[in-house]
């Protein structure tokens, strides 16, 4: 019943799975669409004029009498586009009339709908088959019931627009029309599924626009807080100010002589480490409105044993790391020697690299809805990227069988790994069973900061080697930063494999000598995943170490990176990893291979499109950085501006991506765009520090993210024509912006950048 | 607690409330209109934008207490089925991501473009600085700005 968190496991090898999918699931999945498992075709009676009948080959598409065709999306949208871009897909291989298709949100069931943890960028690499199938064998058998009912051959037909038809006589029939017929179909064998050929399809390949665009404009598209239940309650909790505090006695008296006050409930929670899945320990105050929960919060007075990080202090922590990546570390790759590299060096350039901790700070704070009912059973509403994780953590805080609880998924505000995690979920049932009534837990900014799974701040130091004739012989990487699993364990002191292999041990560059080692640290706070994770930092050290080496050898960073790279090839890192695995984002490297063609490719285009060498000779101040993760090349070239004022901007972002097939080129676009002015609030405006344990930042004043001028003003994305496999987009434009803007500042300045965040 | 009689998106709606109550809660947890988002608080993000007869205001900081006979408008009320130009113009461009921080954006250009029908790239910038978002839609919500100024 209890979920398996690889995450918390000691095996290091499993925390690759925290945002990877295991291939047992992905090979479950394949097999989901194609007949292995599916719900067969089931009755559905309603509306006014007598039975509605409804053909349902499995549980993604249904077709109702009255023509309306339903797509189940299973993965949770947080502003991706995957809403729109999984049912595209089916509905491109069934020949569906996109216009009048409707979409609903399947609520968390693993069994039913496979794999629904939205993160890890991993959702059309895993379903873009799958949902294929799924169109493809609906369509299949559309054609089979028509081709009888005309008695010809079903290689005639076709479908189009929600009808089937015959291109000799060009009848056609509405798929609603073939409903009745198909009651007693049985399913086609999967290998007698055709797909349609790439070149047909309609949907896939294009600006498609997202299906909940209008209702968002209008005020309409639910989020997690939007949902009403009749005698609903809405609860603040007042949590423990250094993680892992208890309570230790409180007095609730002023708090419920707040008007609309009406309980107040301690949460118990965890001590150090809190876990992923747990509500941390707190004081819930429950009262008929937000306004009188937020008054009545303030009005309670607790007294707290603030336990074993009451002394924290971020910044004396990253010290203290900084000064361990000079000595040895774990070595967690090896290639060659570069001891001997660095001692008949000719020249040796080291560095040291920071980042702080940074929190997710999606626009929506955390907020989920519960009613835990009188017969044990449990519903709940919210933004969750992990409705089953949810589900479980649910029926593991209430004691009950998961098959009680049932989640449904909103709209996300914004996710960005934070809502992966179901805290504020256990907390809405915690309290609602407490309450005996439906609640909603509303966090406020200020909650959200204090109390995020944090992205991990970080020590890097790169030691590098040119030797006599200024080759790059040596490549020492040393990186530390408290792990994911420190949140669960306090034996998990390195990060894991999963982490190394984001940005670190997959330094793909032709070196002879390379040593990548990690150091130890401790967790003192939530560290959890945000947005391409431990690429962040790692492609930050990488590509500013990269700019200038090539500059120590007198070359443009865009030639020396394709150089670096070598010939045309496939690189394994696995024989070179040292007591570990390469995690390769949770794909075999042979499926999923590292080729430097491709990158060296996305470097040329990018060079192409920003006119690199021109523009850099006319004075331009342009930076440069390529950086694949999540499976997905991409290269980048940002430019800066001075004002009048002499105040710098960057005026324009050039991305080349290669993503394999592109699904849906508009919210390809629109991920990059996004993701560039994420990754400009992580280089330039956001930070989270620690004293006495406790976040200094409460709200958008002191944790800052850009605003609307700031932003980059042009962002051009090129999408790389590719019929290779497609790999995501949502968290690979962050990693090699940062780099190349710092990059760039240093064209402006003349002064290199090793720590973010850093002022523009 | 006292009651308080509002006009919002034309109609008359009667609330009781504590007088130090945000705008916001009066609107979403009151009036059931979810529409407007609650992001910060602290007018710091502009998530829950509203029109006080035809202003922008950050509705988390203003006090039920203090809106008097003023004319609220929220997303709900600013068009009839999203017919606003620049709800069109929103749809065409594609700008929403999650969508979280749409209509507070849509309802502070709604009050920029009633001021500055034909804003410069700069005022645009300047007048949109107080919205947040977090997915990073700045250049499409300009562009969208720029298309429904050119037809209004
Ligand atoms: S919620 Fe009002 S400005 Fe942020
Ligand atoms: S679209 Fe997500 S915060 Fe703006």
């Amino acid at each position: 019943m209890f979920p398996k968190l690889p995450f918390l496991k000691k095996n290091p090898k499993d925390q690759s799975q925290v945002f990877i999918p295991s291939r047992r699931d992905f090979l479950k999945l394949s097999t989901l669409a194609t007949g292995g498992f599916v719900l067969g075709v089931n009755f559905q009676c309603s509306g006014p004029k007598g039975e509605l009948l409804t053909f349902a080959p499995n549980a993604y598409i249904s077709i109702s009498s009255d023509n309306q065709v339903t797509l189940v999306a299973h993965r949770s949208e947080m502003g991706t586009g995957i809403r729109t871009s999984l049912p595209q897909i089916m509905a491109d291989e069934l020949g569906a009339d996109w216009s009048s298709i409707k979409i609903i949100q399947a609520e968390g069931d693993e069994e039913k709908y496979g794999n629904q943890n939205t993160d890890g960028s991993f959702s059309v690499r895993m379903f873009y088959e799958p949902m294929r199938k799924a169109g493809a064998t609906a369509r299949t058998m559309l054609i089979a019931a028509a081709s009888s009912k005309w008695g010809v051959d079903p290689k005639e037909c076709d479908t189009q627009q929600g009808k089937v038809i015959h291109s000799v006589s060009g009848k056609e029939i509405p798929f609603g029309d073939l409903v009745e017929s198909l009651q007693n179909a049985s399913l086609p064998a999967p290998e007698s599924i055709q797909l349609r050929e790439f070149s047909n399809y309609q949907l896939i390949g294009k600006d498609v626009p997202i299906y909940d665009l209008k209702d968002i404009t209008q005020g309409k598209a639910v989020f997690g807080a939007d949902v009403n239940l009749p005698d609903m309650k809405i609860a603040v909790v007042l949590r423990g100010p250094v993680i892992g505090a208890k309570v230790v006695s409180f007095s609730d008296e002023k708090a419920l002589a707040v008007p609309g006050v009406e309980q107040v409930v301690k949460i118990s929670g965890p001590s150090f480490p809190p876990g992923l899945d747990k509500a941390l320990e707190g004081v819930a105050v429950i009262a008929s409105n937000t306004w009188s929960a937020i008054k009545g919060r303030e009005a309670l007075e607790v007294s707290w044993d603030l336990g074993e990080n009451q002394n924290y202090n971020s910044e004396a922590q990253l010290a203290e790391m900084v000064k361990s990546t000079s000595q040895n570390g774990k070595v967690r790759r090896e290639r060659g020697n570069f001891a001997q590299a660095k001692s008949s060096a000719a020249r040796i350039i080291e560095r040291t690299y920071e980042a702080p901790f940074y929190a997710h700070a999606t626009l929506e704070p955390p907020a989920a809805i519960a009613h835990v009912k009188s017969d044990g059973s449990c519903e709940v509403w919210s933004p969750s990227q992990h409705p089953q994780w949810a589900r479980e953590a649910i029926a593991s805080a209430l004691d009950i069988d998961v098959s009680l609880v049932k989640v449904n998924v909103t709209l996300l505000g914004g996710g960005f790994g934070r809502k992966s995690k179901p805290d504020f979920v256990v907390e809405a049932v915690l309290l609602s069973k407490a309450a005996q009534a439906p609640v909603r837990v509303q966090w406020t900014r200020e909650d959200d900061l204090h109390f995020d799974f944090y992205h991990s701040h970080s020590a890097q130091r790169i030691i590098a080697s040119l030797d006599s004739s200024n080759a790059l012989s040596g490549w020492n990487h040393h990186t530390v930063f408290p792990a994911i699993g420190s949140t669960g364990s306090k034996d998990e002191l390195h990060p894991s494999d999963g982490e190394m292999g984001l940005g670190c041990v997959d330094f793909p560059f032709d070196v002879p000598n390379i040593r990548i080692e990690s150091h130890e640290s401790t967790g003192h706070v939530r560290v959890g995943w945000l947005r391409s994770v431990s690429n962040i930092h790692h492609a930050f050290a990488m590509h500013c170490m990269l700019d200038e080496l090539a500059e120590a050898r007198g070359m443009d960073p865009i030639e020396h990176a394709l150089s670096l790279l070598g010939e045309d090839r496939e690189i394994t890192f696995q024989s070179e990893m040292v007591g570990g695995e390469y995690g390769n984002y949770g794909e075999p490297i042979d499926a999923y291979p590292w080729n430097t063609g491709r990158m060296k490719a996305v470097i040329r285009e990018v060079a192409e499109k920003s006119n690199w060498k021109q523009s850099k000779a006319n004075g331009k101040i342009m930076g440069f950085a390529a950086h694949k993760s999540f499976l997905t090349y991409v290269a980048c070239v940002v430019s800066l501006e001075k004002d009048s004022s002499g105040k710098l901007r960057v005026e324009d972002v050039y991305y080349t991506v290669d993503c394999g097939i592109a699904v849906n080129t508009d919210r390809v676009r629109s991920q990059f765009e996004g993701g560039s002015q994420f990754a400009h609030s992580l280089a330039t405006t956001s930070a989270i520090t620690f004293e006495n344990g406790v976040a200094q930042q409460h709200n958008f004043d002191s944790y800052k993210i850009i605003r609307m001028p700031e932003a980059p003003r042009n962002i051009h994305v090129h999408i790389m024509e590719s019929m290779e496999k497609p790999t995501g987009v949502g968290e690979p434009p962050v990693p090699p912006y940062i780099p190349a803007l710092a990059n760039a500042m240093y064209q402006a300045n003349g002064k290199r950048i090793y720590k973010l965040p850093f002022q523009i | 607690m006292p009651t308080y009689n509002l006009t919002i998106n034309g109609e008359q709606k009667s609330v009781e409330a504590l007088e130090d109550m945000p705008l916001l809660w009066v609107i979403r947890d009151l009036l059931d209109l979810k529409g407007t988002k609650f992001g910060c608080g602290q007018a710091l993000c502009g998530a829950c934008t509203v029109h006080l007869d035809g202003t922008a205001i950050r509705s988390c900081s203003l006090p039920i207490s203090e809106v008097g006979n003023a004319q609220i408008t929220t997303i709900e009320g600013l068009s009839e089925n999203g017919g606003h130009p620049l709800q069109q113009a929103w749809v065409e461009h594609i700008v929403p991501q999650c969508g979280y921080c749409q209509t507070g954006q849509i309802m502070n250009a709604a009050s920029l473009l009633q001021s500055n029908p034909n804003p410069s790239e700069e005022e645009i910038e300047q007048s949109m600085a107080g919205n947040l978002c977090r997915c990073g839609t700045y250049n499409r919500i300009k562009t969208a700005i720029q298309s429904a100024a050119k037809n209004l």
